[in-house]
């Protein structure tokens, strides 16, 4: 699938399912799915194309959505230079998280974001006079400009067309020597090296743009949720995300999109998870790299290439 | 003064409990180059396993021996049906089929034996001792004996028994080892059953002070792993000794700034030193196989 078909292919998707989608209920999950898959997408620049694991990243989306929410609160700022100032001080903040933990061998950054996860989590729960402590706290709704965005297909037409951006930016960068660099570094850290691509520097970079969409995804969650608690910055949405890149295929974006998709319509179908989220997250991550390293939508592309 | 000695002695024995978890963690890693994100878990699974037994009426050395026979049972089985089978995988596929692992382990846990809190016996007595005027349960003494203990019978493995340097030689060139007719694959499985036992033993000594929860491994596997990067990932010594320094550290923290944050302190303290001092403590310099 080319480059244009498959941005085509999914503006079309995106376009038509307001049309498709029944009611108000499948339209409130479609927006989530699309919030959701932001995040996924730039978690797929550090995990698919780079080769990182992330399992803190819940943490980036907690930060953007309290950073945004208490800023326009507190303080009243318009919601565009507030979400624009919180993923500059998200991605600096990602910035000085890697930079010591990317420069060792192996694979510490891991163990570094679930540190920063506990972190975060700890701080939002404790600072009870900024972020409400346990009990989360309300965010305003969004409005741009003055224009208020509450209706539900307003926010899914907000959704659908930063996720296709997402996807625009991902595909074009998938392609780019930036890329390939990243890709390159995957496979070989030492053959990377070799034709001379500066390996730590640029796992730093896929660590900050992951944390950024991260945070963006977070700042639109918080206004559409109306009400965040430091549930957003805990250890099972962190699991939760990195599952959906895992299943999905990692360093295919439509694959992430599509793992975002099924893991957010899941819960749905069996009417919630009742505390089962740890064991059937746990499974699909063992089963998925056990049976389908490269995950559903690359193995069923391969399939049909054999066909 | 009482004060600081009462904070050392307590941050010593906790110390002495994430040096297990690090030296569980070294083991994995020089075996096969993988964060074991099981690691934490071992030592929660041994504890729960213990309590549950115990309410069912089990005595206490029956069920603490059948706590670290399934901890070291599921640690083999880790490696048999969810490493092995991904033999070709990357490091990247074996790190997060560990995460899988661990979150799966924490799942059933909770599923099985549930969310609450629970506490095992002390081994002799909740009667503290007074020493320099600090006051010291003597479960702590048995914290500090029993990882006194293992890390010199890891000690002994590696340097006198045949098997342990057969699990050197896998560490330093699988290739090479598999050459010289070493199995392999039933290192491997050790290595795993053996960081499962050392996770267990810790788990059931320490679970009458800190008591035990389904999902204490997971800060338990990062705090181990903390102490085996602030050591020098790799390295033994090492990891011993970042895990008693993590624990001084934190009862420092806890006591003389803020309880809240305790937990955070690890972390703060592994950044700067990994600023300073990339290799850990005690790490080799970096050397690179292509």
């Amino acid at each position: 699938m080319s480059r244009n078909s498959g941005l085509a292919l999914t503006l079309a998707v995106v376009l038509l399912l307001p049309w498709l989608l029944p009611n108000n209920f499948m339209l409130d999950i479609a927006v989530r799915i699309a919030l959701t898959s932001i995040a996924v997408i730039g978690l797929n620049f550090l995990m698919g194309f780079a080769g990182q694991i992330s399992i803190g990243h819940a943490a980036f989306v907690a930060m953007g959505a309290y950073g945004c929410g208490i800023l326009i609160s507190r303080w009243d700022w318009p919601v565009i230079p507030a979400a624009l100032v919180v993923c500059l001080v998200v991605s600096a903040l990602a910035w000085l998280i890697a930079k010591p933990f990317l420069r060792l061998k192996g694979h510490s950054l891991t163990m570094a974001t679930l540190g920063m996860g506990v972190i975060v989590n700890m701080v939002l729960i404790n600072e009870v006079n900024w972020t409400g402590g346990p009990d989360g706290m309300p965010v305003p709704p969004l409005v741009i400009g003055s224009f208020a965005v509450t209706k539900i297909i307003h926010w899914y037409a907000l959704a659908a067309a930063c996720l296709w951006l997402c996807c625009l930016l991902s595909v074009n960068l998938f392609d780019s020597p930036a890329g390939r660099a990243l890709r390159g570094l995957h496979g070989s850290e030492i053959a990377a090296r070799v034709v001379g691509v500066d390996v730590s520097a640029f796992k730093v970079r896929a660590f900050v743009c992951a944390s950024a969409f991260a945070a963006f995804s977070g700042v639109l969650s918080g206004h559409y949720l109306g009400f965040i608690s430091p549930a957003l910055s805990s250890f099972t949405h962190s699991v939760e995300l990195t599952t959906m890149v895992v299943l999905g295929g990692m360093s295919s974006t439509y694959g992430v999109v599509l793992g975002a998709a099924l893991l957010t319509i899941l819960p749905q179908l069996v009417g919630g998870l009742n505390g089962y989220e740890a064991v059937l997250f746990g499974l699909v991550l063992m089963l998925t790299m056990i049976f389908l390293p490269r995950g559903i939508l690359p193995s069923l592309v391969l399939l049909l290439k054999r066909a | 003064m009482a004060d600081f000695a009462q904070f050392l002695f307590s941050g010593f024995a906790t110390g002495a409990i994430y040096a297990l978890a690090a030296l569980g963690f070294t083991l994995i890693y020089n075996a096969c180059g993988v964060i074991n994100f099981v690691q934490g878990d071992f030592l929660m699974l041994s504890a729960m396993t213990t309590s549950a037994l115990l309410m069912h009426g089990v005595n206490y050395p029956g069920a603490a021996l059948a706590g670290i026979a399934v901890t070291v049972l599921i640690g083999v089985v880790l490696y048999q049906y969810a490493i092995k089978p991904a033999k070709d995988a990357n490091v990247v596929s074996l790190i997060i089929i560990t995460i899988g692992a661990s979150i799966f382990i924490q799942g059933m846990v909770q599923i099985l034996l549930g969310k609450n809190q629970q506490v095992l016996p002390s081994f002799s007595g909740d009667q503290p001792l007074s020493i320099f005027q600090a006051l010291i349960l003597p479960q702590s003494l048995w914290v500090l004996g029993t990882s006194a203990i293992m890390v010199l019978a890891c000690v002994v493995f590696f340097r006198f028994t045949l098997t342990g340097k057969a699990m050197l030689a896998v560490a330093s060139n699988k290739l090479a080892a598999q050459a010289v007719g070493i199995p392999v694959h039933r290192i491997l499985q050790l290595s795993f059953g053996l960081s499962a036992l050392l996770g267990a033993i810790a788990g059931i000594v320490a679970a009458p002070i800190t008591t035990t929860s389904y999902d204490i491994g997971l800060m338990l596997g990062m705090k181990g792993f903390v102490a085996a990067t602030l050591g020098g990932l790799g390295s033994g010594t090492g990891a011993v000794l970042g895990g008693l320094l993590i624990g001084i550290l934190e009862a420092l923290v806890a006591g003389y700034i803020s309880s809240a944050y305790k937990d955070a302190a690890p972390f703060v303290l592994i950044i700067f030193i990994l600023i300073v001092m990339p290799q850990g403590l005690l790490g080799a310099a970096p050397r690179e196989r292509v």
